[in-house]
């Protein structure tokens, strides 16, 4: 009995890591295929991309790139196991960046002090933003997908209105540049000096944390478990006494305040200052991240990582006479190959264990002891 | 039967129609065999007609104007099913809706028919009408498949039975040369419980009250339909209120309204003399109602969770779910362990997703999980429906016991005999009241169907001059 409840266990942790592993295998053979198609060969490239990417100051890259993607993958998958499709994070974050490089520029406070409220200030942003689609949507039926896109580009009109000269932004290098006004060098966050390969955001410490409280608070807590229920079927969460209504809005919020976040690496430990060319759509990114990882805090992860090799490695092909334009062929075709692969691996792992049920089931009524010994 | 009609394939065996063997691998090889099926739940699009419902799909066939109308009379006469094409599906009755679901079977060729369960949802004299029409059909020289749980429905239908048990054939029977009660033991392999419950355990100690409860709704139209209309009841501690009723006459929203899952216009509801008509569900569940939902796959489960997560499910607030605001997950699932023991259901693990056990066992688990929190109120909605004699018979212990204890139970069911067989008192409802009463241990299935279909109002009392 035991044996074959572990048995099934193993299948379902084999299951899982073979949908994100088949689709990468895929992914890289189509995009063999097209290197090929354009006249040039695939493997030297596939080997400068390994031995490029595994270099030292590409590792401090990626890792850096990769913090910010994990905290958009989270912020998208929050969304996710609530059956939210929350594609306003990319608006979020930005607003929320915004305001906090804003605050951040006035405060002179001693640097934990404004660095917190800074903090506070992004997760409040995101959050504000994420509730106007939360509210939309429970008091009007207003589809979270319309009104965050929507948001999205009021976020855009917004930062564009209050980023001018004498607005809420300033002229800098030499009038070249627009930006908020620079963090005093007290706010910002801590570097960990890697020696030749550079310097590493000391904000995946708080990457980190952001995915322990995600695995904490959904799988362990009375809430998450509330959240995960609604995400899987309203009705029954409905029956059980959850109120749908309530929790559509409350993890829209936390959803954007873990938005709010995505911009700090950023502007804590790399530009300190809210410019014009502030990254922008990285939540798209966090989209394709959340679900390779399939919303698991361990697999968004990996995703995160992932998708900073191949923005590194990719860029360097250029210099080996490769087009660049292969990164979005990449990234593109691995989403679209594990959207499939997990939807057909899903079906056939629920297939397998329903008919496993039924085979250990037949083979209990053909033995009626062994009955007893479960009754 | 899902093998049959090519939705599922078959991992070895062989299916001979007409001395031909066949490969059926999707619904479309079976209907082109002439296979038929007619589904426990009506597939039928309310807003269209029933002449375009009937060609919605097979439009090929006779095109969809004249040509397809004269083909509807002709098997609707050639049957007796008695189908107007140009009615809107949505003004049909249950009895109608099926009557042309079978027309859409046969318009689409088929000489086999397949019946999953046709009776679950009418009343007696629908059934008898349904039995005409497949004699009807019978006659004409088609197979009819006839799918059912009741026993004394495929004795009084049938040329010839088979018993199905587990995945495997138990045996074949004759209808003539057999009796319920062998029928009955084949299908469960042993003694037959009935759902009769013994000495009376009503106490005059009121549990659950509800006072005029009303419920509107205004459709698209506008117009406001009345869905619960003062609707007064009481239920003691120790005792099971049965309501019959043909479905759709309110009770599941009856039943959503106790719940707090729908707010009513008016009304109070009382539990246990604590008034708990504005409380949360939530707040209802803590308060000791317990929930056996009529449609477990969307109000009671999880599917695609594990057992031990569908332990906790309506009961996250609770011990051994919780401690504080973290979940206990050990002591759930050591919960979960012990009502799978205790409950019987059968599990290879408490790991597996809940959608891999059958209906019979899903039931069990729920109804282990409501018991486990010492509900006050146990709201039973078709608690044996689509679940197989052995589980039928657990559940209607567990009620019994439940009774036995002090609860009160609430019993909504289309089973008559299990109405009869465990309630201590009856209602009828019908278009949203509570229109008759009746005393189970006199009543029969045949007067208690004729207050359902809004015949007869008032306290039913048994006819003794009844020719049956």
């Amino acid at each position: 009995m035991n044996k074959l409840t572990s048995r099934i266990d193993k299948e379902r942790l084999l299951l899982g890591i073979a949908a994100p592993l088949l689709a990468i295998v895929a992914a890289l053979v189509i995009t063999a295929l097209v290197i090929l198609a354009t006249g040039k060969n695939p493997g030297p490239a596939f080997s400068d991309m390994m031995t490029y990417g595994f270099a030292s100051d590409s590792q401090v890259y990626i890792l850096n790139k990769a913090t910010t993607y994990y905290l958009a993958g989270v912020s998208v998958a929050i969304g996710f196991r609530m059956n939210l499709f929350n594609i306003g994070v990319d608006g979020q974050y930005r607003l929320a960046a915004f305001f906090a490089a804003v605050l951040g520029g006035a405060l002179t406070l001693p640097g934990w002090l404004s660095m917190l409220l800074i903090l506070i200030c992004a997760m409040a942003t995101g959050a504000v933003w994420a509730a106007i689609a939360g509210v939309l949507k429970v008091t009007r039926g207003v589809s979270e997908v319309i009104s965050t896109i929507m948001l999205n580009s009021i976020a855009t009109a917004i930062i564009g209105y209050l980023l001018q000269p004498g607005k809420l932004a300033h002229l800098y290098q030499g009038g070249t540049v627009v930006a908020t006004k620079p963090l005093p060098s007290a706010s910002h966050f801590f570097l960990i000096d890697t020696g030749p390969g550079g310097e590493l955001d000391g904000f995946i410490v708080v990457a980190a944390l952001v995915g322990v409280a995600y695995w904490f608070v959904l799988g362990r807590t009375r809430f998450g478990y509330d959240l995960r229920t609604v995400g899987q079927s309203e009705s029954a969460a409905t029956a059980s006494g959850v109120s749908v209504k309530k929790m559509v809005v409350t993890s829209m919020i936390i959803s954007g305040a873990a938005a709010g976040l995505i911009g700090m690496p950023t502007l804590l430990n790399e530009s300190y200052q809210f410019s014009s060319d502030f990254p922008t759509g990285i939540a798209f990114t966090g989209i394709a991240i959340a679900l390779l990882g399939r919303n698991n805090p361990i697999g968004i992860a990996l995703g995160a990582l992932l998708w900073g090799f191949l923005e590194r490695t990719t860029n360097h092909l250029e210099f080996q006479g490769y087009d660049k334009e292969i990164l979005g062929v990449i990234q593109g075709v691995i989403v679209l190959c594990v959207v499939i692969a997990y939807e057909v691996v899903r079906r056939y792992g629920l297939k397998r264990q329903q008919q496993k049920v039924g085979a250990e089931l037949a083979a209990q009524a053909a033995a009626p002891k062994k009955k007893l010994e479960v009754a | 039967m899902k093998i049959l009609y090519g939705m599922q394939q078959p991992d070895e065996g062989t299916i001979t129609i007409d001395g031909e063997q066949a490969v059926l691998n999707n619904p479309g090889d079976a209907i082109a065999r002439g296979i038929g099926m007619v589904h426990q739940h009506f597939m039928l699009a309310d807003n269209l007609t029933v002449l375009e419902n009937v060609v919605l799909g097979a439009e090929k066939l006779h095109g969809i104007g004249g040509k397809a109308r004269a083909k509807i009379k002709e098997i609707s006469d050639a049957y007796g099913l008695n189908v107007r094409p140009d009615v809107l599906v949505e003004a049909l009755g249950v009895a109608d809706r099926q009557r042309v679901e079978i027309l859409k079977v046969l318009y689409r060729g088929a000489r086999t028919l397949i019946l999953d369960e046709p009776t679950a949802v009418l009343v007696p004299q629908e059934v008898d009408a349904l039995f005409d029409n497949l004699r009807e059909l019978k006659a004409e020289g088609l197979t009819v498949i006839f799918i059912s749980h009741k026993l004394g429905e495929v004795l009084s239908v049938a040329d010839e039975i088979t018993v199905i048990r587990r995945g495997t054939t138990v045996g074949t029977a004759e209808p003539a040369a057999t009796t319920p009660r062998q029928l009955a033991e084949m299908m469960v392999g042993s003694e037959l419980p009935t759902p009769a419950t013994e000495e009376s355990t009503v106490t005059d100690v009121p549990m659950l009250t509800v006072e005029g409860l009303h419920l509107g709704q205004t459709d698209l139209d506008g117009i406001e339909r009345v869905i619960l209309d003062k609707v007064s009841l009481t239920i003691h501690k120790g005792e099971v209120l049965g309501i019959a009723g043909v479905e759709g006459n309110g009770q599941s929203e009856l039943v959503e309204a106790i719940m707090g899952m729908r707010q009513p216009d008016a009304g109070t509801i009382t539990l246990d003399g604590t008034d708990i008509s504005r409380h949360a569900t939530r707040n209802r569940r803590e308060a000791g109602i317990g929930y056996i939902p009529e449609d477990r796959h969307r109000h009671g489960l999880l599917l695609e969770a594990p057992l031990w997560e569908n332990r906790i499910l309506g009961h996250v607030t609770e011990k051994p779910n919780s401690r504080g605001g973290l979940l206990d997950i050990k002591g759930a699932r050591a919960d979960t362990e012990r009502i799978v023991a205790s409950y019987d259901v059968r599990t290879p693990g408490i790991d597996v997703t809940a959608a891999s056990l059958s209906g019979g066992n899903q039931q069990k688990l729920i109804v282990g999980r409501e018991m486990s929190h010492a509900p006050k109120l146990l709201i039973a909605a078709h608690p044996t429906r689509g679940v197989d004699v052995g589980a039928q018979a657990a559940i209607w212990d567990h009620i019994r016991e439940a009774r036995r204890e002090g609860l009160a139970v609430l019993l909504i069911s289309a089973d008559l005999d299990e109405l009869i067989g465990l309630s201590d008192t009856l209602r009828v409802m019908y278009r949203g009241r509570l229109v008759a009463d009746a005393d189970p241990a006199t009543i029969t299935p045949e007067e208690l169907g004729s207050a359902m279909t809004g015949a007869a109002t008032g306290h039913l009392e048994h006819a003794e001059d009844d020719a049956r």
